[in-house]
């Protein structure tokens, strides 16, 4: 018996029964379309994560320092800035702070960031209006400020903020430059920071000793070298006490971000499939029913020269057809699920077509394999006790 | 005489229920020519449908041998069984036996989908068939549309369609009215003309009069010509 003629006639005994042909699927498609929509949250996530990392700089080091013992001055920072595979290092210092424009009439609460020039580059930022912070402003310690784009929108309205004096905690400052928009990652939005020179604000805060600073190595390839440089610099100043500072770099957190996002991917995709799973099991009950059902027809079939192959397939392609049609419905609703929890949540779930591809033909060889028992008791059947069935 | 088609030697077959043990058939002998219309009578439960299911190739029998064209069946493994019962014989049961969710046309086709014939040369075929039982314009139909003389009519024409020199057909005007049963028995006593070898199975002696031979079976054993009357007598 032909193939098309056997699909065929699976369709129609599929159209003949709608309601149960669906009830069947249901295992399918809930299981196949959860896999699809776990896995574009998941990997949507993965990439959101990359990308935000990336976002904060390459190839960046981050020192943070928890004593004041011995104290840490710019001096050492010059000294790594010497160290080999280190090409920028740049001292932070944060704070909370309190902004008004120069009108007096709207007041921000704002990060305080106090930084150098290098800290531009370091950290990938651009300049759409005026300047950055230069070495003349951290030599004299200006009054000046570099302030970011939301910053700039809710202080000065569109009127041109340079040179517009500015009050942060009620201290006189000069905006020289805006910050280009850059949205916020990992916490830090920078669209909503007040950068002043490095110097200024130890004066301001009232610190002489750095608690954190930035450091940019000259590649990729050689990142983890200016690391290993910077610890064994570090070791030496704090007298191999690794209580009393931390070296990390970006590539470790977003490589230890992205694993655990794989996990999870896997695991949820996994659980997923348990349910694909489940619904073969589905497939292969209301098969038996179907052969039970069916037992008359199988009968008949056989006294007009069926072979045990034919009915065989016939039931076979049956499950297989309930279990493609569940699977492309199910794709189709997962496909959609994912596309309304990205606009419901705002994020990019990541739908790829070889995940796709593969649940789909993964919910085929579910049918397939759920069908063969029940096939195979239907080919089984002796021709006479199946006619006299019913 | 026409060629021997159909042999079957000290045919046995028994059904045990628990302790009780019926003998279906007890050392059958049956020899049916090429071109025979044969009919067997007997009363319910005698072994007709038995020996009948055994003739088509659906059962085999415990004991004796049935010869089948110059062929061995008992030693015939189960594809062979099903080229069998698919080109050699062409059954019509007392209930029809059509697939309901197939329509007239598709019933009819089914042997020789099962052949492995292509699309457009089975509807030609099935559409011929139906024609010749006078249903030409009834192939669309459902078999729950059709009357049940006409169910037959399309189990007939089904039977047709493989063109198989045997026809077997258990009890075909049983669920009939007397006159739709009349028809039937028209059209198998003109299929016998062309050529078709038919055993038929009947309770009505009226129906089993049209056959040109009678046997009888009375409780698993087969009378011919004169001894049916014996057989009668038997079983009071
Ligand atoms: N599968 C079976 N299991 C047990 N006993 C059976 C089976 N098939 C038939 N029999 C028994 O074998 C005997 C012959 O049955 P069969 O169906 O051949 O009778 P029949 O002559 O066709 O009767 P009817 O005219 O009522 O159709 C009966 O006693 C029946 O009970
Ligand atoms: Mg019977």
């Amino acid at each position: 018996m032909g193939f098309i003629t056997s699909i065929k006639m699976a369709l129609r005994n599929i159209k003949g029964n709608k309601l149960r042909a669906f009830l069947t699927m249901l295992g399918i498609i809930i299981g196949v379309s959860s896999v699809i929509v776990l896995v574009a949250i998941g990997q949507g996530s993965t990439r959101s994560v990359t990308d935000s990392i990336n976002n904060l700089g390459t190839n960046l080091i981050t020192v943070n320092i928890t004593t004041t013992d011995p104290p840490f001055s710019l001096d050492n920072i010059n000294a790594i800035k010497k160290l080999n595979g280190v090409k920028n290092v740049s001292p932070v210092v944060s704070g909370r702070v309190t902004l008004k424009n120069n009108n007096e009439d709207t007041t921000e609460e704002v990060n305080l960031l106090g930084s150098d020039p290098a800290y531009k580059d370091i950290r990938i930022l651009s300049v759409s209006q005026g300047r950055f912070i230069s070495d003349i402003d951290m030599k004299f310690r200006q009054k000046v400020a570099v302030i970011g784009s939301t910053v700039a929108q809710n202080l000065f309205g569109n009127r041109s903020p340079i040179d517009q004096s500015l009050l942060i905690n009620g201290d006189r400052y000069t905006v020289v430059g805006v910050l280009a928009s850059k949205g916020g990652s990992m916490g830090q939005n920078i669209d909503e920071t007040v950068i002043i020179p490095f110097t200024t604000a130890q004066r301001f805060l009232n610190t002489t000793y750095i608690q954190q600073f930035y450091a940019q190595a000259d590649s990729a390839k050689r990142l983890d070298f200016a690391m290993l440089n910077i610890e064994r610099y570090m070791a030496q100043v704090f007298n191999y006490d690794t209580d009393n500072y931390s070296v990390f770099n970006q590539q470790d957190v977003m490589d230890t971000m992205a694993s655990v996002n794989r996990t999870l991917t896997l695991l949820l995709g996994g659980i997923a499939s348990i349910s694909l799973i489940v619904g073969g099991i589905g497939i292969m009950n209301i098969m038996f029913v179907s052969v039970t059902e069916r037992t008359k027809e199988i009968g008949i079939r056989k006294s007009i020269g069926a072979k045990r192959k034919n009915i065989l397939l016939q039931f076979l392609i049956e499950a297989s057809v309930l279990s493609a049609l569940g699977g492309l419905i199910g794709v189709g609703l997962g496909i959609f699920a994912s596309e309304l929890y990205g606009m419901a949540t705002g994020t990019a779930p990541s739908l790829s077509l070889s995940v796709i591809g593969f649940v789909f033909l993964f919910s085929v060889a579910i049918g397939v394999i759920f069908g063969v028992f029940p096939a195979n008791k239907a080919a089984k059947l002796p021709p006479i006790q199946a006619l006299r069935f019913d | 005489m026409a060629d021997e088609i159909i042999r079957l030697q000290d045919v046995v077959k028994t059904y045990k229920m628990g302790d009780h043990v019926v003998k279906a058939l007890d050392h059958i002998n049956l020899i049916v020519h090429s071109g025979e219309f044969l009919s067997i009578t007997g009363p319910s439960g005698s072994g007709k449908s038995t020996l009948m299911n055994i003739l088509g190739c659906l059962d085999l029998p415990d004991d004796g041998e049935y010869i089948l064209e110059g062929r061995k069946v008992n030693q015939l493994k189960d594809n062979e069984m099903a080229v069998i019962r698919n080109q050699k014989i062409g059954f019509i049961f007392q209930n029809f036996n059509l697939i309901s969710n197939l329509n007239a046309l598709e019933n009819v086709e089914l042997p020789l989908i099962y052949r492995g014939w292509g699309a457009k040369q089975r509807r030609e075929i099935a559409l011929a068939c139906l024609e010749q039982v006078g249903l030409a314009g009834y192939a669309n139909h459902l078999p729950n549309q059709l009357s049940g003389g006409q169910q037959q009519r399309v189990a007939i024409a089904r039977a047709l369609a493989g063109t198989p020199p045997i026809l077997l057909a258990d009890e075909p005007t049983g669920a009939l009215d007397r006159r739709t049963g009349k028809e039937v028995m028209d059209i198998l006593e003109k299929l016998n003309t062309d050529g078709h070898t038919i055993i038929l199975i009947t309770h009505d002696m009226e129906v089993a009069q049209r056959a040109k031979r009678t046997v009888r079976i009375v409780d698993g054993r087969l009378y011919a010509g004169e001894e049916a009357d014996h057989g009668i007598h038997h079983i009071h």
